[in-house]
This record gives structure tokens, C-alpha cells and sequence, in this order.
């Protein structure tokens, strides 16, 4: 305790006069200071390390997805006919478009990764022991939301390898007895992968998932301040007895230096290895071998394993008794012993978990490469991706007006259009005969008259139409026929 | 002013010191990372993300000793973004008294009906409200505040080449809109 106080009463960077009263104003009204001290003189038992990097990295990576996320959303949209073009567009034609999508992708990749090392040290440390039940419980939490925004982000760009990867995702999610078609539709919203899909995915992606990492993290940091760093192995986890360093300056550096090596790092490949975008989604292609990201290899490999009646026993059961044991780990392990050569059990299972995650990542890579037909299947995927990131950004076109592809393969019909354009049909009813206030839409004409009675009808309008302000028609005879040929194919 | 500070409170002083120089570097490496970021947001603003193309008003032989205004629908291509909108429009090809081509909108610039060729009366006229221009475009009567609009046009490999635009109807002067 004698430590805490210590740290406390130092004294903080003093800036310069005009700016430390400008300082001390907005302090009185909003009590920054107190919260700056609170944070910056959190106490770190034993001494400032690197080990305690992965939380605050964490963090900072998450806040440049955040970021990045929220550009790309300048140009994204989420819907079948556009979520590729777009992506493209940010990709090709933007500038810095591909670099912030490749810092954005490969973060998703960082976050897994550091994750898998707060998790990896938090356990290795015991950090999980000694009134710290909670605080893991919200960690956990926070592992499947983070897992969540990896699976619904990757869907977003809808090309081959998206769709098909989310094909598989949520076809497993049809395999929890039940309510398992349920299910799947609900993800899908519908049965097969479409559009809403992409909405709901990027709903969630967006909005969902972010909004309960935002709240989960405040809760996460909340309780690891609430039961204080847990510090090296040798420190007593309720009370600490080793004198104790603030988080500022010297853990703040720390983080601050990996932080930048991170970033470094990302932006270094992303730079020069951009992310790619393979082909817009093509659902019937029924040669397109699915593959998901990295860290998704190994559940994917061992669902290979558990084929038929077996699967909901290898899909639900099994992980979900792995994901069960993992969130309870605070609660079945009470000895508050932290050195890891004393917990065979704890950690002997955790390196076998961790094992059979890259034996089984592994297994796939190599039947993968060992069988000729995937192999040159792949390898036809990953052309297929590079000759795509090699042609220019295209444009979608618009579908223009039925009329006018009507228009472009009749000639008839064509010259009728441009008569209805010189006629100033359009001023009342609407470009292509859609229609508007002042006047009737002339679709579907083709069924209510044949082209004598639509000619008559032009030449002299009925009282009805003469009361709404048509005027009657003096075409000479062929004109008339184009029109009549026009209006007909509206 | 940090020499002034070090001089009364050591102690401080290097806190201080530590802690402008962690602010510095913060605010230097934000800085480098969010010129990507300024770049990405600002593209639209460097590059013409909206544009309207050439259409092709077809080969030159077609306007050889133009009597009357030569009527055309071309086919507008629009880049919005990531897309490409096309649409028809109409057009007249005219002489110029001296002898130049001229493309003009047929939309009127009263309240924008499509003007049309009148061979009896060898004038532009309005079906909606009976504006009449000459066969140059020029304004002889009724409501319309202006001439026709001329459109941009060039002449590129032996064909007549227009921007389409719309114009500000119901003003005396030509103005550009969208
Ligand atoms: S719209 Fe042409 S005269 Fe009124």
C-alpha cells in the first residue's frame, strides 16, 4: 500500500504558463488531472516490463481499425451488386486506398495474433488468479467478439474468396441441432448467401461489434484496475509486496515503442505486399476451393474429421466444451501458485491446445500441397486473383433504361424513342414512359392495345385524354409506326 | 522556456521534459500516419471523380453543308464514383453563320421541353410554351429568357465529338448545373 501513496504524490510535466492556465481552467471543470493521475499512476508491482506489451497493443490496434475501418466506409457499400465494385475502387483507384485496406485486413491478422499472446502471457503468469474471475470473463468475451468482427469483416469485399469462406462459416452454424437451419438463415438472412447477407454481416461488422468491444474493453480495464496488475510470477496476486513502478513513464514508453514497431511493421507490408481482391463472387462456381484465413485453417481442418451423423459432436460439442473449460479456467484452478512449472495440468493442456492448433493448421497446408488437384486448383485461384488486381479499375455500368436497351436492337424501336423524345412525350410521361404527376405511365401498353388502336388513339386522343392535356399527334405514317413500336416495347 | 523551468525545479524539469518530449513524438507519428488517411478522404477533392464524357455525334460526312439543323440522340456516358450511368440525349448539329459546327441541347431553357426542327417554318420550336429560335439557336420569340445552349464539342478522327451538360433554365445567361 505503502508503494501506491508513493506513486501518487509525484509530481506531473509542467507546461508552459499561458498554456498550464488553460490546463488548469479546463482541469477545474472537467477533473482531468485526477483522471490523467489515475491512469498514468497505475501500479505496476515488481518493475515496468515488455511482457505486459500485449493488453495496450491490443488496444491501440483495435483504434487504428476503428480508424481505417471508418475511411473505408467512405467509399464501402454493402450490397451484392456493389460491395465488390467498391472494394475495387478503393483498391485500384483511390489514393492510399490499397494501403489503408491492407493495414485494415492485415490488423484483423495483428490482432488475432497479439491476441493469442495477451492470452498466452496472461496464463503463463496465472494473471487470471486471485479475485480475477471476472476480469478473464470479460477477456473472454472480448476473444469472441474480436473472432466475430474477423469472420463478418471478411465476407465485406465479396469476391470468390470471401463468399466462399462464409459459404463454409455459416453452413457450421447449420450443424447446432434444431435450431441449426434456423440459424443459418438467420445469418444468411435467407437460405442462400445473397445480399442481405452482406447487410447483415456489415451490420454487424459496423456496428454491433464494435459497440460491444467498446463496452467490454471499458469493463475489462475497469476490473484490471479494480483488481491491479498482477505483476512477475514471484508477486502475491491479492496483495502485491513488491515496490512498485507507475505505468508512466517507463511502461508507457514501452508500449509506446511496440506500438510503433507494430504499426511499422503493418504499414512496411502493407506497403509492399497490398492486400489483394480476387474476383467479384461468382455463386456458381462450383470449382472454387474455399479457404479461410489463417487463423480460421485449423477449425476448418478439423471439421473435416467429423463427417455425417459426427459432426454435431465434433462442430458443436467438442469446441464448445473447449470454449466452456477455457471461460471457467479462473474458477476450476483456485491454487493461487502462478509458477508455470507448478501447474502441469493448466499448462500441459494449454500447449496441447495450442499444439493440435498448429498440427491441425499445418495438416491442411500440406494435403493441401501434397494433392495434385487442389494444389493446381489453388494455384489456378491465386492467378485468377493476381490477373485481376492486374486490370484497371472498371466502372459498373449502370443499367440504363429498358427503353433504351430496347432501343439499341431495334431500329424501329429507336427511331420511336427519339420521337417520344421529340414529341416532348417525356415532359408528362416520364423519360422511358415510367410516368409522373402530370401525366400517365405508358408501360405495359402492349397489352391494353394493339398498335391500329394506339396509333388511332394518338392521332385523336380520347375526351378522357384530351381532359388531362394530351395533345393529338400529327406524325406522318412511318413515324407514327415507330412511335407506336416504341411505346409498345416500354 | 525549458531552460527557464530547469533553472528553479530540476526535478520537474526532467519530467517535463520526458513528458513533451512523449507528446512530440505521439503527435509526429500521428501525424505521418494520418496523411494516408487525409489522402484517402480527400481523393474525391484532387480527382474528377464526376465527369461527363465524350459521346460520339457520328462521322463528320454526316454535317457536309448543313441546310437545316441535323437532329442526333447520343448516348451520354456519366462517371459518378465507382459508377457509369448512360443515357440518351438529344441534340441538333448546326452551322455557325460562319460556317463553324455547333451542337445545341434540345432541352429548352425556359422550362426545358425538347425543342424541335420545324421544316415548315425553318425555326427551333418549342412544343410547350412556343419559344421559337433560329436555325442557329438564337432567340426569336416567346417565353424563353435565352438562345438555345450550345454544347462543348471537338472534332476527333473525322467525327464530331459533344459534352453533354444541363443548364440553368429560366436565366438569361448560360449556366452550368450537376
Ligand atoms: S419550355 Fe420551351 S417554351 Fe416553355
Amino acid at each position: 500500500m505503502s508503494s501506491t501513496n508513493q506513486v501518487s504524490n509525484r509530481s506531473y510535466p509542467e507546461p508552459p504558463r499561458r498554456l498550464n492556465e488553460m490546463l488548469r481552467w479546463f482541469d477545474q471543470r472537467t477533473g482531468l488531472n485526477a483522471l490523467m493521475r489515475e491512469a498514468l499512476d497505475e501500479p505496476i508491482p515488481g518493475a515496468a516490463r515488455f511482457a505486459y506489451v500485449f493488453g495496450s497493443a491490443l488496444l491501440f490496434i483495435f483504434i487504428s481499425q476503428v480508424i481505417t475501418g471508418v475511411f473505408l466506409a467512405l467509399y464501402y457499400v454493402p450490397s451484392a451488386d456493389h460491395a465488390h465494385t467498391t472494394v475495387a475502387y478503393i483498391t485500384k483507384t483511390v489514393t492510399a486506398g490499397s494501403f489503408l485496406r491492407s493495414i485494415h485486413a492485415y490488423g484483423s491478422s495483428t490482432m488475432v495474433i497479439l491476441l493469442l499472446l495477451h492470452v498466452t502471457q496472461t496464463f503463463l503468469y496465472g494473471s487470471y488468479k486471485g479475485r480475477r474471475e471476472l476480469l478473464w470473463l470479460s477477456g473472454c468475451v472480448l476473444f469472441a467478439l474480436v473472432l466475430c468482427m474477423a469472420f463478418t469483416g471478411y465476407l465485406l469485399p465479396w469476391d470468390q474468396k470471401a463468399y466462399f469462406a462464409t459459404a463454409v462459416g455459416t453452413n457450421i452454424a447449420g450443424e447446432v441441432p434444431l435450431i441449426g437451419g434456423w440459424l443459418k438463415s438467420l445469418l444468411r438472412g435467407g437460405t442462400d448467401m445473397g445480399t442481405l447477407t452482406i447487410s447483415r454481416f456489415f451490420v454487424a461488422h459496423v456496428l454491433l461489434a464494435p459497440a460491444a468491444i467498446f463496452a467490454f474493453v471499458a469493463l475489462h480495464v475497469y476490473l484490471f484496475r479494480k483488481a491491479g496488475a498482477a505483476g512477475p510470477i514471484s508477486e502475491d496476486l491479492v496483495t502485491p509486496r513488491q515496490p512498485a513502478e507507475p505505468f508512466y513513464p517507463r511502461q508507457v514508453i514501452i508500449d509506446g515503442i511496440f506500438a510503433l514497431g507494430i504499426i511499422f511493421i503493418l504499414a512496411l507490408i502493407s506497403h509492399f505486399i497490398p492486400f489483394e481482391l480476387g474476383p467479384k463472387a461468382n455463386p456458381a462456381d462450383t470449382h472454387y476451393l474455399p479457404r479461410p484465413e489463417w487463423y480460421y485453417i485449423p477449425i476448418f481442418q478439423w471439421l473435416k474429421y467429423w463427417p455425417g451423423s459426427l459432426s454435431f459432436l465434433g462442430v458443436v460439442v467438442i469446441p464448445g466444451v473447449i470454449a466452456f473449460l477455457f471461460a471457467s479456467l479462473p474458477f476450476l484452478d483456485r491454487r493461487m501458485e502462478r509458477r508455470p512449472w507448478k501447474r502441469p495440468i493448466a499448462v500441459g493442456t494449454y500447449t496441447f491446445i495450442l499444439l493440435a492448433l498448429f498440427g491441425l493448421g499445418y495438416t491442411s497446408y500440406r494435403s493441401d500441397h501434397r494433392d495434385p488437384g487442389y494444389a493446381a486448383q489453388l494455384l489456378a485461384q491465386q492467378k485468377e486473383t493476381e490477373e485481376f488486381m492486374r486490370k484497371p479499375f472498371e466502372p459498373v455500368a449502370e443499367p440504363s433504361p429498358a427503353a433504351i436497351i430496347a432501343a439499341a436492337s431495334n431500329p424501329l424501336v429507336k427511331e420511336g424513342s427519339q420521337i417520344y423524345q421529340a414529341q416532348s412525350c417525356q415532359a408528362c410521361h416520364g423519360e422511358g414512359g415510367v410516368g409522373s404527376a402530370a401525366g400517365p405511365k405508358l408501360t405495359g401498353a402492349q397489352e391494353r392495345w394493339t398498335a391500329e388502336q394506339l396509333s388511332a388513339l394518338l392521332r385523336s386522343p380520347s375526351t378522357q385524354m384530351t381532359a388531362g392535356g394530351m395533345t393529338p399527334l400529327d406524325l406522318k405514317p412511318e413515324e407514327m409506326r415507330a412511335l407506336v413500336a416504341y411505346l409498345q416495347s416500354l | 522556456m525549458l531552460a527557464k523551468v530547469t533553472s528553479t525545479e530540476p526535478e520537474i524539469s526532467r519530467r517535463s521534459y520526458l513528458g513533451w518530449l512523449i507528446g512530440l513524438c505521439t503527435a509526429g507519428v500521428g501525424a505521418v500516419l494520418s496523411v494516408p488517411l487525409i489522402r484517402f478522404a480527400l481523393y474525391p477533392l484532387r480527382m474528377q471523380t464526376t465527369e461527363v464524357k465524350w459521346s460520339d455525334a457520328g462521322p463528320l460526312s454526316h454535317f457536309v453543308s448543313l441546310a437545316i439543323p441535323l437532329r442526333r440522340s447520343i448516348q451520354v456516358e456519366q462517371v459518378d464514383g465507382w459508377r457509369e450511368t448512360v443515357s440518351e440525349k438529344v441534340v441538333y448539329v448546326t452551322q455557325t453563320p460562319d460556317h463553324q459546327l455547333q451542337v445545341l441541347s434540345a432541352v429548352c431553357p425556359h422550362l426545358g421541353c425538347s425543342v424541335q426542327w420545324s421544316d415548315a417554318k425553318q425555326e427551333f420550336i418549342c412544343p410547350c410554351h412556343a419559344a421559337s429560335f433560329g436555325a442557329d439557336g438564337t432567340k426569336l420569340s416567346g417565353p424563353s429568357p435565352r438562345a438555345m445552349d450550345s454544347l462543348e464539342s471537338r472534332i476527333e478522327n473525322g467525327r464530331l465529338l459533344v459534352r453533354y451538360r444541363y443548364f440553368r433554365q429560366l436565366v438569361p445567361t448560360k449556366e452550368v448545373i450537376g
